[in-house]
């Protein structure tokens, strides 16, 4: 084969001015879905001029690990459902951060460099971190495993300890002093498995509402481990060092605005154990039932209504049927608005990519600081699947949701609520709203519930 | 070049990058918070070509094994991370398609 190395450094040079521009449109409504295209092409061409890297062996080996690789990725993304994708995202950055703990392990293997070796140890460190940490949350979104934060006594001394440890074998593996008789096939196996111990241990306790935060984080985690192990070869692999430090300082932020939304410190994401304790405060009054005619006539003769969505709806896939009711409603000229909360769902716009997968127009979608003053003039309110978002506790001192931005749809005339069964919220925290004289519970799966409400209200 | 020429070039290089990263982001509408952490999800995926080389260099069948993990991993990271991104955005597009036909 003709020598094309020579091609590497160009190709990685437009490689990374691709993914900006990606990140770049990606970052702006009407010119998002070219974005990807453009991060796509240049991953293309990088994969391929890699193929020309001097000395490359086991090429075979290589291609079918990309098959095997690629054709899993591929099909389980194509099968999904669009109400999974959280969890999928989850699931492929952990493979991300996988990729790069292997990577590290490899370098470590044949290198004796004190500072490339250094960095492959903190890459392998947070790499593999973000490889069982990433497959903890996408078990429990998936409901592999109880949503609910897995506690026990002593966790937060244990788990530090077992970082320390970590990165106490990380550093042997780097000094292997002589005075110890153990050698680096000791230290190295120790090493990656304490840090992939470590990201399982951290991310048990963290409950189902916090994943949003922490899938992000673990993106950074990745991004970061990539442009650590860029430095891990002989020749510093500029491409994953830039790309790498791209996604790690744009998750950062990307995380930060995420707990902020949520009202949520990164620190009491991770050691706040949120929902494990039960808050014994007694809620007055009682949860009462309504029947779909009775909201039927409430809803035909309303002026406005507003309707909350929350990962209920996604989880009953009842989009469609929503906007068949919002297209029904405004022929009877109500007018309909949707109140988006910023972390409805399992994640920041979540919900918009649902109701716009149901052909919602954008007009008819508000934020939290849009609609909250809209809410005491509104007639109806239904909140559909949504709880902790809508729970009005969190402006109640002493709440463990104190604090965190709401839908103050309690303010509304009527709120109907539409749940499966009288369970609570992804938080484990009760809600206040469902026992307000103004408050009427519509039990049933979603999809069926606004399913019959088009039915009834056709007939007014 | 030297070591801490090296060395130095490096930081030029991950402050610019980091800077790049953080100006990219800080004026994104919540509504494209999911896409673009799916999309960047996605960019780490070049992780894939580090895998490459690890695998392509490895001399000792251990780190054949290790190698040929890594590769598997990253080229799900890639192929799973671009679909994922390109099904959210399909859902932004606006140019009449009937939605529902995807998926």
């Amino acid at each position: 084969m003709t020598d094309l190395s020579w091609l590497i450094d160009p190709v990685y040079i437009v490689t990374v001015f691709f993914f900006i521009i990606g990140m770049q449109r990606m970052s702006h409504p009407l010119t998002a879905r070219s974005g990807i295209v453009w991060a796509g092409a240049a991953m293309l061409i990088a994969t391929l001029a890699t193929f020309f890297t001097p000395g490359l062996t086991n090429l075979a080996l290589i291609a079918i690990a990309i098959v095997i690789g690629g054709g899993f990725g591929y099909l389980a993304a194509k099968r999904v459902a669009m109400t999974d994708m959280p969890q999928m995202i989850a699931l492929y950055n952990g493979m991300g951060g996988g990729a790069a703990a292997g990577i590290s392990a490899v370098a470590l293997l044949g290198t004796t460099h004190a500072a490339t070796g250094s960095l492959a140890v903190i890459g392998g460190l947070i790499g593999a971190i973000s490889f069982t940490g990433s497959i903890i949350a996408f078990m429990k979104l998936q409901g592999w495993m109880r949503p609910r934060p897995i506690t026990f006594p002593g966790q937060q001394v244990i788990n530090m300890a077992v970082l320390v440890l970590a990165i106490i074998s990380g550093i042997l593996v780097i000094v292997q002093p002589a005075w110890l008789p153990l050698s680096i096939s000791v230290y190295l196996p120790l090493f990656f498995v304490l840090s992939l111990g470590f990201g399982l241990l951290m991310t048990l306790p963290i409950g189902g509402a916090d994943m949003p935060v922490v899938i992000s984080m673990y993106n950074a985690f990745t991004g970061l481990a990539v442009a650590l192990d860029g430095f891990s070869f002989a020749t510093p692999n500029y491409a994953m060092v830039v790309a790498g430090i791209i996604v790690g300082a744009a998750g950062t932020l990307l995380t930060l605005n995420m707990a902020k939304a949520m009202n949520r410190s990164i620190t009491n994401v991770f050691f706040g154990a949120f929902g494990a304790t039960e808050e014994n405060v007694e809620i007055q009054g009682s949860m009462k039932s309504i029947e779909t005619d009775d909201v039927a006539v409430l809803l035909a003769y309303a002026n406005t209504v507003v309707v909350a969505p929350g990962y209920g709806m996604a989880v009953a896939q009842a989009q469609q049927k929503v906007k068949e009711l919002t297209d029904l409603l405004e022929s009877k000229n109500v007018q309909v608005k949707f109140a988006i909360h910023p972390v409805a769902g399992r994640m920041p716009g979540h919900m918009n990519v649902l109701l716009a997968e149901a052909g919602v127009s954008y007009d008819h979608l508000f934020d939290r600081d849009e609609i909250n003053p809209e809410f005491p003039s509104t007639d109806v309110v239904l909140v559909i699947g949504a709880n902790d978002v809508v729970n009005p506790a969190a402006h109640r001192q002493g709440s463990p949701l104190f604090g965190m931005p709401i839908l103050d749809v309690d303010q509304a005339k009527n709120v109907i609520v539409l749940k499966r069964g009288q369970g609570k919220g992804f938080s484990g925290i009760e809600n206040d709203l469902f026992y307000r004289d103004n408050t009427r519970m519509l039990y049933g799966d979603a999809q069926e519930s606004v399913g019959k409400l088009v039915q009834a209200v056709k007939k007014f | 070049m030297t070591d801490t020429t090296m060395l130095w070039t490096a930081v030029y290089i991950v402050m610019l990058a980091a800077f790049t990263g953080y100006v990219v982001i800080s004026r994104v509408p919540a509504i494209l918070h999911t896409p673009l952490m799916s999309g960047s999800n996605f960019i780490h995926g070049i992780v894939l070509v580090g895998a490459m080389v690890a695998l392509g260099l490895a001399t000792t069948p251990l780190e054949q094994a290790i190698g040929f993990v890594a590769v598997i991993l990253g080229a799900a990271n890639v192929t799973g991370g671009y679909v994922v991104t390109e099904r959210i955005l399909q859902m932004f597009d606006r140019s009449g398609k009937k939605p529902g036909k995807e998926a």
